[in-house]
């Protein structure tokens, strides 16, 4: 039954036979479960608190940062080192305080993952890496769950309802990860700040359909966005045979392991890297060295070590002919991944006396010249 | 010819390319002049034995190409070639 307050407050919904006050009913009475309070859980939980889902679950562990405020609507500036489940919590109680809020500030993982799924009726997967995201799928693979399903890049967003009765799987797409490093994380690569706002919303739309019952829902079907030009196009998805989750042999793994990502022990200090301080202190004892920036011209815009070389890492093999095999070499890029790969280039070719900076110009700017903007 | 459409993450490895057009009866001939064409793509696309990696699916149109004949999916004059590789940003 619905209260008077909610009748009002929902009295748009009341009024589309689409939704009615049956509809509404429905809304209040579904359990639906946001894994990822960031860029796409952001629309979601706000629309869905909107709405009247009268139960939604947020899990995340994460703190909120000022670079996730670009897209990131849930928090605002004044949240900045509060916890993003908390953050948010604020944000939906504001917009609708009738409706429950449950919190799971935990990471999720192959031993909680049933425990805290098995109580919602839909799983929204707003995650931003291979291990949770599979973890979700076979998760909801097993318990029978839906998972409505978004992930974006730069300008692009994909979107679709996997595990939903008799529809394909998130394995049956893709029965493998990539292994790390070949696709890259949207950290390196970036996201355009309103894509996860259509990208999200389009999964909130997808969440509220499958508790309505109503119109067609997203199942076999593979949306994809390009904001750049636009477009919006659809692709068939089929469930595979013999996937794991046909066979009846799913069962939960360890995530990390299946995505290639090795724990391993601290590594010991490498004679081929060397530390901003000692990059500062060579340069200020006017030592014969080239400095090579390996990152893209957008990001040398932001900010530079003042005699460093400009060298994206893609064109690194095109202009080694420019560079004397000889000479000593100090590679950075933001964070230090991209300049070991430049690194690695390098000797291959022969050069043998080439260093990495550790840390990237993000380390230059917390340990040498903080006039440098982090990004 | 038929159009292939290059995702946001292999872009860089097509010299930016957002779709390249390619002469090809099947889907194997497409795939072979794109990474002709950009031999950097070829590591992105296949693994070491040159089977399509399994992040990776292509699309002729809307289906899937392992329900249709894999590499030999005939392509027609005017067929859209889709590569779709998974993407897990969400949060990030």
């Amino acid at each position: 039954m619905l209260t008077q307050e909610e009748v009002s407050r929902y009295s748009r919904h009341l009024i589309m036979p689409e939704v009615g006050v049956e509809g509404q009913e429905k809304l209040k009475a579904a359990k639906v479960l946001l894994i990822g309070t960031g860029g796409l859980g952001a629309p979601v939980a706000m629309y869905l608190a909107a709405a009247g889902v009268g139960t939604i679950g947020l899990v995340d562990f994460d703190v909120v940062d000022v670079s996730n405020l670009q897209r990131q609507v849930i928090h605002g500036t004044k949240d900045i080192g509060k916890k993003k489940i908390d953050s948010a919590e604020e944000t939906m109680r504001d917009i609708n305080p009738l409706v429950k809020i449950i919190k799971h500030d935990v990471a999720l993982t192959s031993e909680n993952a049933l425990d805290i799924m098995r109580d919602y009726d839909i799983i929204a997967d707003g995650t931003d890496n291979f291990p949770t995201r599979f973890l979700i799928n076979d998760a909801c693979v097993l318990l029978n769950k839906p998972n409505v399903y978004a992930s974006i890049f730069r300008f692009e967003g994909q979107a679709t309802i996997f595990a939903a009765e008799g529809g394909p799987c998130y394995r049956c797409l893709y029965p493998e990860p990539p292994p790390p490093g070949l696709v890259p994380s949207c950290a390196e690569g970036g996201v355009l700040g309103i894509l996860p706002g259509v990208v999200g919303l389009i999964q909130a739309t997808e969440v509220v359909k499958l508790i309505l019952g109503a119109g067609e829902p997203l199942i076999g079907r593979l949306l994809l966005y390009d904001a750049l030009a636009m477009r919006f196009r659809e692709l068939k998805l089929r469930k595979n045979p013999e996937c794991v989750c046909a066979t009846g042999e799913m069962k939960l793994i360890d995530y990390d392991h299946f995505c290639g990502i090795v724990k391993q022990p601290e590594p010991p200090p490498l004679v081929n890297e060397i530390g901003p301080k000692e990059v500062k202190a060579m340069i200020d004892e006017r030592k014969d060295f080239i400095l090579i920036d390996v990152r893209e011209p957008h990001e040398f815009q932001i900010g530079r070590i003042p005699t460093s070389n400009l060298i994206p890492l893609g064109d690194l093999p095109k202009r080694m002919a420019e560079l004397d095999p000889n000479a000593q070499y100090v590679l950075h890029c933001k964070m230090g991944g991209r300049s070991a790969k430049g690194c690695d280039v390098l000797r291959a070719a022969g050069f043998k006396r080439v260093l990495n900076m550790t840390g990237g110009i993000t380390a230059w700017s917390e340990q040498v010249d903080p006039s440098v903007p982090k990004y | 010819m038929a159009k292939i459409l290059i995702p946001t993450p292999l872009r860089q490895y097509a010299e930016k390319n957002n779709s390249v057009d390619v002469a090809a009866g099947t889907v194997g001939e497409a795939l072979a002049s794109l990474t002709t064409q950009f031999p950097d793509l070829r590591k992105n696309l296949f693994n070491d034995e040159g089977k399509l990696r399994s992040f990776v699916n292509v699309y002729v149109n809307d289906e899937d190409i392992r329900y249709l004949q894999k590499d030999a999916t005939p392509v027609a004059d005017g067929d859209t070639i889709s590569i779709v590789p998974s993407i897990a940003g969400g949060r990030c």
